[in-house]
């Protein structure tokens, strides 16, 4: 058996592999509905209408997209350049951490500047988190894949320490959970009334932001050629390492607004469930996009959909929700197969 | 007690010993997979499907080493999968890595559910006992920590023996470990790259399964969710830090579940001074620091990562 390169697909094959990915996870997961004794065709239904069968479930799934935007942008860049960040999970929480901080109070400032304050602060410390394996990686050439997914660990039991002590909320009744931050500090609902929340509207001008970065920018042709060849790009005068420490900014950064958003737009404090792991989540909605800041939008918010219909379909039907994080975890397998066959014939010989 | 004296202790050394052997299992498939050339990221999630299926097996009414070879055949299961993927395929073995361990962790939460819908504390089954080796086990301290343990223990180190003498004594381990550094050259001696390395990535997964049904039928009784706890990836730190040598990684596995012991010893004694996080930190940072520490003379397999296509060079 062997791969052979084919030509550039149009945009319109291009578009029909991610649909044929979940095609076939959708068959795929039909079994394990089967095994739980139900009717795929009425659970797929039940999730679709739990996910957009309502304006309040609709809302519910773009508050639920909102992290997922985020992380998966973060994804996306770094994976853009090969730089596999799998600690967004980390730079989520120290996102969240930085908004508790500045945001219960210590600054005493409008929200016209405490806000954009806060965001700076927060994408900085998500930067610098992930700009320590990068470091590793350019210099030591340690591994960032380890030293991310290990960091998640740390960084968690961190905040464990932080929400038992010097965060803890004194009225908290002993739950490991930060105070409140103050109304300065809240992004305002974007309808009022309901959960959706100003925190999207960042999201979807991020994506803009770095789609532009991607393809208008030199940082973002650099990004690419390191991901697409280092060798090449160094042969060509690119600044390899240099390219890589600034896509761990960039990434790392964007992380960490995903904790901002969360905890400012929509919980409101800090707890240690604070992300259901949108970190690990957002590679599947970046691969979903294959990368692209823009698709990672629309992926983002099918992903959520699954979650937040599987939520209200286990509520109806006797199957459990983590059928969710099946489909979702078969997509990217699929997926990542049908990218392949847009680019290669496999001959069988 | 003191500090110090802890060290000194057998049941300090037992624990150590007990501690170690999953994550000598786990070593020992990583470092299978990666001596031919494929990472595989898909442990974290392989250990906990090894530690669900091994469990609900002797649950179900197995045997327990009917339940270790389920295990076992999950493992080879989902290391078929990330195989077929990655090296006829060819792709992204991060990208892939990651998915397998979603999909094995979701899945086993998924049937995990499925099969006990209502329980709310994991049910308990009889586990592996201890079996003392008669006359070594009554050796002080160091007799006692090696050979008072589960039957699961003892075939983690044998599993060391075999990977080593496979590795390093057979026409197949050579063939392994040039498929890892050089596979044109096994091309070339008329052995299939991609069959070596399918084979390495399927028996490797197996070995990380029985590394995650040992938690569950030997140290302890039941599953319970997250159970595995990033032991995959500190795993893969030390398949790093061992060299990619399985008898280095041994003694890196039982250095670092020593540390683990210890800390959790000295946090008993540090009377809650310090917080407990800091001490559960300690592994992980530990882990981080190994890497940074063996990196620069690193020798990798150098082919690993590398997806290999017959007639390309």
């Amino acid at each position: 058996m062997r791969l052979e390169p084919k030509p550039a697909p149009s945009l319109a094959v291009t578009l029909l592999f991610p649909l044929a990915a979940i095609a076939t996870t959708l068959m795929l997961t039909s079994i394990l509905v089967l095994a739980a004794g139900a009717s795929p065709l009425s659970v797929f239904y039940l999730v679709a209408k739990g996910a957009a069968g309502s304006q309040f479930a609709l809302l519910e799934t773009l508050t639920r997209a909102t992290p997922l935007i985020f992380t998966g942008l973060a994804i996306a860049v770094a994976f853009r350049a090969k730089l596999w960040n799998i600690g967004a999970e980390a730079q989520l929480y120290i996102g969240g951490v930085v908004t508790v901080v500045l945001g219960t109070g210590a600054l005493p400032l409008p929200s016209v500047i405490l806000i954009p304050v806060i965001i700076v602060v927060a994408m900085a410390a998500g930067a610098l988190l992930l700009l320590g394996p990068a470091v590793l990686k350019t210099r030591f050439g340690v591994d960032e894949v380890v030293t991310t997914l290990l960091l998640n660990f740390i960084v968690l039991l961190f905040v464990s320490m932080l929400l038992e002590g010097m965060l803890k909320d004194p009225m908290g009744l002993g739950w490991p959970q930060s105070q409140k931050v103050v109304a300065e500090a809240q992004l305002p609902r974007l309808i009022q009334g309901k959960r959706l929340h100003y925190g999207f509207v960042i999201a979807l001008a991020s994506a803009v932001v770095v789609w532009v970065v991607m393809k208008k920018t030199v940082l973002g042709y650099e990004m690419r050629a390191v991901g697409f060849n280092p060798e090449g790009a160094r042969f060509v005068g690119i600044p390899v390492n240099r390219a890589l420490l600034k896509t761990a900014l960039l990434s790392g950064g964007l992380a960490a607004l995903a904790g901002f958003s969360e905890v400012s737009g929509l919980k409101g404090n800090l707890t240690l469930d604070l992300s259901p792991g949108y970190g690990y989540t957002g590679i599947v909605v970046a691969m979903l996009a294959m990368l692209n800041p823009l698709g990672v939008i629309a992926s983002a918010i099918f992903v959520a959909g699954i979650f937040v219909g599987a939520d209200a379909m286990s509520r109806a039907a006797k199957v459990p929700s983590y059928i969710a994080d099946v489909m979702v975890a078969t997509s990217l397998l699929t997926m990542v197969v049908a990218i392949l066959l847009t680019r290669f014939w496999i001959r069988w010989r | 007690m003191d500090a110090l004296e802890i060290l000194f202790t057998a049941s300090f050394w037992v624990a150590a010993i007990r501690i170690a052997s999953p994550l000598i299992f786990a070593t020992m498939g990583e470092l299978i997979c990666e001596r031919a050339g494929v990472l595989n990221l898909g442990i974290e999630g392989i250990m906990t499907a090894g530690a669900f299926a091994g469990w609900f097996t002797v649950y179900s009414g197995g045997d327990l080493w009917a339940g270790l070879l389920v295990a076992a055949l999950v493992g080879a299961m989902f290391g078929l999968l990330h195989a077929t993927l990655t090296v006829p395929l060819g792709l992204s073995q991060h990208v892939v890595g990651i998915g397998v361990t979603l999909l094995a962790t979701s899945l086993t939460y998924f049937i995990y559910r499925l099969a006990l819908p209502e329980v709310t504390s994991p049910p308990k089954i009889e586990p592996f006992q201890p079996l003392p080796i008669p006359g070594l086990s009554s050796i002080p301290v160091f007799g006692e920590a090696l050979f008072t343990q589960t039957p699961l223990t003892y075939l983690a180190f044998v599993s060391v023996a075999a990977v080593a003498w496979i590795l390093y004594r057979t026409p197949i381990g050579l063939a392994v470990r040039a498929a890892g550094e050089n596979p044109s050259a096994v091309e070339a001696q008329g052995i299939s790259v991609t069959g070596i390395r399918m084979g390495a990535v399927v028996i490797g997964s197996a070995l990380m399964a029985v590394g995650g049904a040992f938690l569950t039928t030997s140290a302890f009784n039941s599953f319970f969710f997250q159970m595995i706890n990033g032991r995959g990836w500190i795993c893969i730190a030390l398949v790093v830090f061992g060299s990619w040598r399985p008898g280095k990684a041994l003694i890196g596995a039982i250095l670092f579940a020593a540390f683990d012991a210890y800390q959790v010893r000295l946090q008993q004694i540090s009377g809650g001074i310090v917080p407990y996080q800091i001490f559960l930190m300690m592994p992980y940072a530990l882990s981080i620091l190994a890497l940074i520490l063996v990196a620069r003379r690193a020798t990798y397999p150098k082919a690993l990562m590398i997806t290999y296509q017959k007639g390309e060079r």
